[in-house]
């Protein structure tokens, strides 16, 4: 609802094809009669949240937002050009500022983590070739540097190492839970799923039903994988009491932490899975409407898990009588373009609704106030996939494997330099030592070991005896995070590394609260300063300020991405693998 | 103000602005507050916000009409029809609040009777507007919680701008949505103090606080207090004043802040009789068309800014204004001048002094009572009527219909109308119709918002629709003549899709560059006397055509 | 048979939860926020994005408290008060979240007309030149794209509030929005285009909620260049507005009798702060200058 006015700027007819063909056939405004139009707050808001598929239909046809294309789209949903823009202009893979100069696709090359040491080899290679190169943050293929998305022009996106087909690091499979089918199982189709055990624990649960459910998850001590550990079964309880008619289940497959792809594994190679365990949220939280938002650089798995979904809906286990339980689900997927911020949970519902992916002030948390608003229960597709097992076994057995406070297994992602980089799956309470002996062990010297991925803090080798559980690294001061564990040898340049992490930061913060905004500016210029001088001599007055600086983002940014900005680069400071003395 | 008196006893808006925010149902008819009346607007955003759903019943798709979740675009003139058959449809359903007619309301067999014939078929090709939508919003009004109607001039610069008045009333008493709280008839004022004129006995039949001059207890009381004899018989208002000038009986005028030789419906003829007078006295703060006329000029203050006073809104707050600049020159306040005519005819009322004034109105006009100069600073003005000191003033009007007793007044009375469209009818040679209306930037002649330099103000132009132009080869901002029976002028054209086919439409804040006035309706309402500036029937012409 | 009632008349009691406050217990009316708690408290709280006629934001974070049980420092100006809350205003972490807010902005921000941040600043002993000359700045061109107003976004602290008042706080004209991201955020029509050619109508209230003057009506940028603005000469009258009948309250700033800028209160119940353009600009005509009498 806005007083709407548009520029004279037109779309082309290719722009309105395109967007057409997303929007399908409901409009803000109905224009029924000469003398009656039908509008109103509530039906644009209903359809608000198309505004970023069709951004997505205007990059994609002509190579940015154009100032037709906005205008075109603004008028079909009603959204004031001044907000579309805001929105456009947040997301990485849309480009607003002119026409590009091509009529090719966009390769992006990513410049973090491991991809790193090779991105300016493989940008010249793109170049020579007569491509146009984009560079990018970690586009989450970190097991296969230097990773490269090539972002299409009327076709489709595409990732250029194709993973099919996959070969799991762990193969004979002993002890796997949630990776179990990966690699065994076809991703394209529903009766290999089925004939790999898929869909028994729906069955299962919707015969248990919802209270019951809730309380094995509950014992099982299950907790989110995302990094903050929340207890998955309070937050779906909270979710099932939560009043209001409309309740969502969300997906969050936005993996853009540096250093993670486990996620994309899972997506690419046993979508069904996922398919599965939502649905037996929806059936036990009471929601109606299932959300998977998936980041925009993995078509790959958009395709496999959209090709699930269809297969799911024919075969009646999603749609008005889920699986014969009488309950009502189903999914949309959306696409994110290009924001890490768009991981955070409220950032995330912020962007599906069509509006600029910042994150919300909570409380109110999603279990009561999420996506539109409405309560949501959001967990991403490693959590959700315990869920599996846990059904399946009961909490007893599932609490079998980990430790007393770490329950289950953890997928970790390992990269760098590691023989076997990849996505394996371990008890909680598994050594660093161990794990790197499994990815085949250090290539090199070993330098330092990231965990947490860039918001998470560096550790050294004294570390590798450490268990990786939630409550070892938390005493440790360090962070399982999303389950990254991203290995540096002695040839790499931690300086450069640590000034790209900040640069990381600066890039993606939303902007929205001045903590972050400043901070991470602040703390990459420091950074660039001390790369400029190889790395050495940080003067104390400067180490005060960092310090300074992390303590402020951690205390009072709003969201995770500025509590976890500095942690980092502080850590490398503090363990001495930067800035010292020469 | 006359059609809500006729009914309710009280020519004021009946709700609070805080009121429009926690309603159901708006009804926004023929009234483009966003633009006419954009703080107001603020207070229904709100109330849109909170879930109330809103129609907008305007011949134009209006700036307004573009935040409803229903656009309604009735013919011009066709409100008593639209309303009779939202009236009909109400009762045909039988959605009316049979408890509360039977209570609070009397004539309701009649109004039955009358609203018969307007069926949804019949209405909607009175209207224009398709049936379903009719029926729509009949329902909506009907069976919502609370609802507001609320108008502006779309409803009554019309020639039988008092049956429009009525028609609308007639719904609010079919469905009890009046005297309670969210829920109201609400016309919104177009100058700060046509509320505040009103209660101050600015109109021909009355003494302040709405008291008529030939009740003879009531003239007594201020006969008392001023120590003179008053006349009896109520004055006539400025239409039958131009007549009175026509037939020789009225030859000496004083203007007060008025510019009838830019602002009456038909400028010819206002002009005219002006230019006839014996004597024509005016006091502005302008050297107006009708200052450039007078025998003499007074010039003032302005009052909002170089005095101090009280005004009264659409939701009937007194508040107070306050000098903030000295007036330049010989310039002097309102009050000043009236003491000094006053003593050069012999009578000395001493030094005026804006405080006392007021407190001799309190005494004479008991919905003023309550309000001490005091109160209305510390309490950010108050609501009549406030009859005492302890009273909080009034949010909303006529809670009595809902007391058991009535509270002593006679029922509320239903109006038997029928539709009679625009007193101009379309004709070979006038075949569009031409509405008239405010910008957001702009107001009434622009002698006032003319002063600044507004980046979104685009002048007066003849919006229509693209279809109609084109058809008659014309380009979107082409100068075309514009003819009506009374005059000619030639303005440009603007193309302009959120009004149908058929219809035109322009401002009237630029004299100066498009006299409008020579082409809008003389025909005026008897009871209210307003003019029918939103119905006229023009031609258009291109340029060369009428060269040959 | 009964209508229904004005709320204020039912005589609903007003409930409340008590919370500490560096140490005092604080009576706060349900639904009231710690920052309402500080106030009833008399405890002076520095704000930047906060202003009672907008959703709260919380994205400035100067005016955070620490919450005992909170892993990290919240904004008192959104979080609702609950009972057995028990807060500190005055902590090492909340002073050093506080200065380092002000320093961040300072080191970035043109603050020179923020009269209240530059105060706080120095009570905070935020340093702003500890970052160096290098540190990056806003470095954006003043626009001046008409009469009524410029826009100086040197000056933007990226507080949201023109975007609210312009938004679903007020106007529902959404002529501007956030556009970008991180440090190079930016307040701006789409695609940047000059005002006048945006859904822009010009009421003003973005103006009147800038808490940093880097939004400024055009009479007071005109005198600051001419060095000519002198606020404490000023008087501010409060009258009513002549353009409708709506009654909105305007407050008339006046230097040399000469109107300068017109505001309105923000607790007045008809306007909320708010005006439109007739009533923020339309006065020009009583300017002496130009009046014909």
């Amino acid at each position: 609802m806005a007083d709407l006015k548009f520029t004279d700027a037109v779309a082309s007819s290719g722009e309105r094809a395109a967007v057409e063909a997303v929007l399908g056939d409901e409009r803000a405004l109905v224009f029924e009669h000469p003398r009656l139009v039908r509008g109103g707050t509530r039906r644009r808001h209903r359809l608000r949240h198309m505004l970023l598929p069709a951004l997505h239909a205007l990059q994609n046809e002509a190579g940015w937002i154009s100032k037709g294309g906005l205008n075109y789209v603004c008028e079909e949903l009603q959204v004031p050009p001044a907000e579309a823009y805001g929105v456009a202009s947040f997301y990485e893979m849309f480009r607003v500022d002119a026409a590009p100069n091509h009529d090719g696709p966009v390769t992006h090359v990513c410049i973090d983590g491991p991809c790193r040491a090779g991105s300016t080899e493989a940008i010249a290679t793109v170049k020579a070739a007569g491509g146009h190169v984009h560079e990018s943050p970690c586009l989450g293929q970190c097991e296969r540097p230097t990773a490269v998305f090539i972002q299409g022009r009327r076709g489709p996106d595409m990732v250029a190492a194709d993973a099919d087909p996959f070969i799991r690091p762990q193969q004979d499979g002993t002890g796997l839970r949630l990776l179990q089918r990966l690699g065994v199982v076809d991703p394209n189709s529903l009766d290999s799923y089925r004939e790999h055990g898929g869909y028994v624990a729906l069955t299962k649960a919707i015969t248990m039903g919802p209270d019951a459910v809730l309380a094995e998850l509950s014992d099982s001590g299950l907790s989110g994988r995302g990094g903050a550990a929340f207890p998955t079964g309070f937050k779906w309880s909270a979710v099932r009491d939560a009043e209001g008619d409309t309740k969502h289940v969300v997906a969050n497959c936005d993996e853009s932490e540096p250093g993670t792809f486990k996620d994309r594994t899972i997506m690419e190679n046993d979508p069904f899975s996922l398919i599965e365990a939502m649905t037996i949220a929806a059936v036990t939280t009471g929601s109606e409407n299932g959300w998977i938002y998936i980041r925009g650089e993995y078509p790959l798995a958009t395709a496999r898990i959209e090709n699930a979904i269809d297969q799911a809906r024919s075969a009646g286990l999603l749609g008005d009588d889920v699986a014969g339980s009488g309950m009502t689900f189903d999914i949309e997927v959306r696409r994110g373009a290009g924001a890490y911020i768009c991981g955070e949970e409220t950032a995330l519902f912020n962007s599906i609704e069509g509006f600029r992916g910042e994150p919300r002030n909570k409380p109110p948390f999603p279990t009561t106030h999420g996506l539109f608003n409405q309560p949501t229960a959001i967990n991403n597709p490693e959590t959700l996939l315990n869920v599996l097992p846990i059904v399946l076994e009961g909490a007893q057995d599932y609490r079998c494997i980990g430790t007393e406070g770490s329950p289950g297994t953890r997928l970790f992602c390992l990269s760098g330099a590691v023989s076997t980089p990849g996505t394996y799956e371990m008890p909680f309470g598994t050594t660093l030592r161990e794990l790197l002996t499994l990815a085949g062990g250090v290539t090199g010297e070993l330098q330092a070991v990231l965990l947490g991925g860039a918001a998470g803090s560096f550790v050294t080798a004294a570390s590798l005896d450490m268990p990786l559980t939630l409550e070892d690294t938390r005493a440790a001061g360090t962070t399982l995070g999303s389950g990254v564990v991203m290995v540096f040898d002695t040839a790499t340049d931690l300086t450069d590394m640590c000034t790209r992490i900040a640069e990381f930061f600066k890039n993606e913060s939303c902007g929205q609260c001045v903590p972050c905004r400043v901070g991470a500016v602040r703390q990459h210029e420091m950074m660039v300063d001390l790369r400029s001088k190889n790395g050495v001599g940080l003067a104390p007055d400067k180490r005060q300020l960092h310090a300074d600086m992390n303590s402020a983002m951690a205390d009072a940014s709003i969201c995770g991405l500025g509590h976890t900005a500095g942690s980092a680069v502080a850590s490398a400071l503090a363990l001495g693998l930067i800035g010292e003395s020469s | 103000m006359v059609g809500l008196a006729t009914v309710l006893g009280a020519g004021g808006g009946t709700s609070s602005y805080q009121e429009i925010e926690e309603t159901d149902v708006i009804l926004l008819w023929g009234s483009n507050a966003r633009e006419a009346h954009p703080i107001f607007f603020h207070h229904l955003l709100k109330g849109i916000d909170n879930g109330a759903t809103m129609y907008a019943v305007d011949p134009r798709r209006t700036s307004s009409a573009k935040f409803a979740d229903v656009w309604l675009g009735l013919e011009v003139g066709s409100d008593v029809a639209l309303a009779n058959t939202v009236a009909r449809e109400i009762i045909a359903a039988d959605l009316h609040n049979k408890d509360f007619v039977a209570h609070s309301t009397r004539g309701f067999d009649r109004l039955k009777e009358a609203v018969e014939p307007y069926t949804l078929e019949r209405g909607s090709e009175l209207t224009g507007v398709p049936a379903e939508a009719i029926r729509e919003m009949a329902h909506a009004y009907a069976t919502a919680e609370t609802a507001q109607i609320l108008w502006t001039l779309g409803i009554t610069e019309h020639h039988n701008a008092v049956d429009n008045v009525l028609a609308l009333c007639n719904l609010a008493l079919l469905t009890g949505h009046v005297g309670c709280w969210g829920s109201g008839l609400v016309p919104l004022r177009g100058q700060n103090n046509v509320q505040g004129g009103g209660d101050m006995g600015s109109l021909p039949d009355q003494l302040p606080g709405f008291q008529k001059v030939n009740d003879d207890v009531a003239r007594a009381k201020f006969e008392a207090v001023y120590g003179v004899e008053l006349n009896p018989n109520p004055g006539i208002h400025l239409t039958l004043m131009f007549e009175a000038m026509e037939r020789g009986e009225m030859k000496a005028v004083y203007v007060i802040g008025e510019n009838p030789a830019d602002s009456e419906a038909d400028i010819h003829h206002a002009r005219k009789m002006l230019e006839g007078l014996d004597l024509l006295v005016v006091q502005d703060i302008f050297m107006t068309r009708t200052a450039e006329m007078a025998d003499v000029v007074l010039p003032a203050a302005i009052g909002w800014v170089e005095s101090n006073g009280t005004v009264t809104s659409s939701e009937r707050r007194v508040q107070r204004v306050r000098a903030a600049v000295t007036p330049p020159g010989e310039a002097r306040d309102d009050i000043q001048i009236i003491f000094d005519i006053a003593a050069r005819m012999g009578h000395d009322w001493g030094t005026p002094d804006a405080e006392q004034l007021w407190d001799e109105l309190r005494t004479l006009s008991p919905m003023h009572a309550g309000m001490s100069w005091d109160r209305l600073e510390s309490e950010g003005g108050l609501q009549w009527p406030c009859p005492n000191m302890d009273h909080p003033g009034s949010p909303f009007l006529h809670s009595w219909l809902w007391a058991d007793d009535l509270e002593g007044r006679e029922p509320a009375p239903f109006s038997a109308l029928v539709h009679q469209g625009p007193k101009e009818q379309l004709s070979e040679k006038f075949p569009l119709r031409l509405t008239t209306g405010r910008a957001l930037d702009s107001y009434n002649t622009g002698v006032q918002s003319g002063g600044y330099n507004s980046p979104i103000r685009y002048g007066d132009a003849l919006d229509m629709n693209p279809a109609d132009a084109t058809s008659m080869g014309i380009q979107d901002g082409e100068k075309v003549q514009v003819s009506s029976a009374r005059g000619t002028v030639e303005m440009a054209v603007r193309y302009q899709p959120d009004i149908p086919e058929g219809l035109t439409f322009t401002t009237f804040h630029f004299p100066e560059l498009v006299d409008v006035n020579v082409m809008t309706s003389d025909a005026w309402d008897k009871r209210s006397g307003t003019a029918e500036f939103k119905a006229a029937s023009i031609r258009v012409d291109k340029l060369k055509a009428v060269a040959l | 048979m009964t209508g229904t009632m004005n709320p204020s008349e039912v005589g609903v009691s007003i409930r409340t939860v008590t919370i500490s406050i560096d140490d005092v217990d604080v009576k706060v009316p349900e639904g009231g926020t710690v920052l309402d708690g500080c106030k009833a408290a008399g405890i002076d709280t520095p704000t930047l994005c906060y202003s009672e006629n907008l959703t709260p934001v919380n994205v400035c974070r100067v005016c955070v408290v620490e919450l005992e049980g909170s892993r990290t420092l919240i904004p008192s100006c959104s979080r609702p008060a609950e009972e057995g809350m028990v807060i500190h205003t005055d902590s090492g972490r909340v002073r050093h979240s506080r200065k380092m807010v002000l320093e961040f902005l300072g080191s970035g921000v043109d603050l020179s007309q923020a009269d209240d941040m530059n105060s706080w600043s120095e009570h905070y002993g935020a340093d702003p030149d500890r970052y160096g000359p290098a540190a990056e700045k806003i470095n954006e061109e003043v626009k001046i794209q008409d009469d009524l107003y410029i826009r100086d976004y040197d000056k933007c602290v990226l507080c949201y509030k023109c975007v609210e008042a312009c938004g679903d706080d007020a106007q529902h004209t959404f002529a501007i929005s956030v556009s970008g991201r991180g440090f190079a955020a930016r307040i701006s029509t789409e695609f940047d285009i000059a005002l006048p050619d945006s859904a822009c109508v010009y009421c003003g209230n973005c103006v009147a909620v800038c808490p940093t003057n880097a939004l400024q009506f055009k009479t007071e940028w005109d005198l600051r260049e001419a060095a000519n603005w002198k606020p404490e000469e000023q008087t501010v009258t409060t009258t009513v507005c002549s353009y409708c009948g709506v009654g909105c309250n305007l407050e008339m700033h006046v230097q040399d009798n000469t109107i300068v800028k017109v505001t309105s209160p923000n607790d007045h119940s008809v306007t909320n702060g708010n005006l439109c353009i007739k009533g923020r600009f339309g006065w020009q005509y009583v300017q002496p200058t130009i009046t014909t009498r």
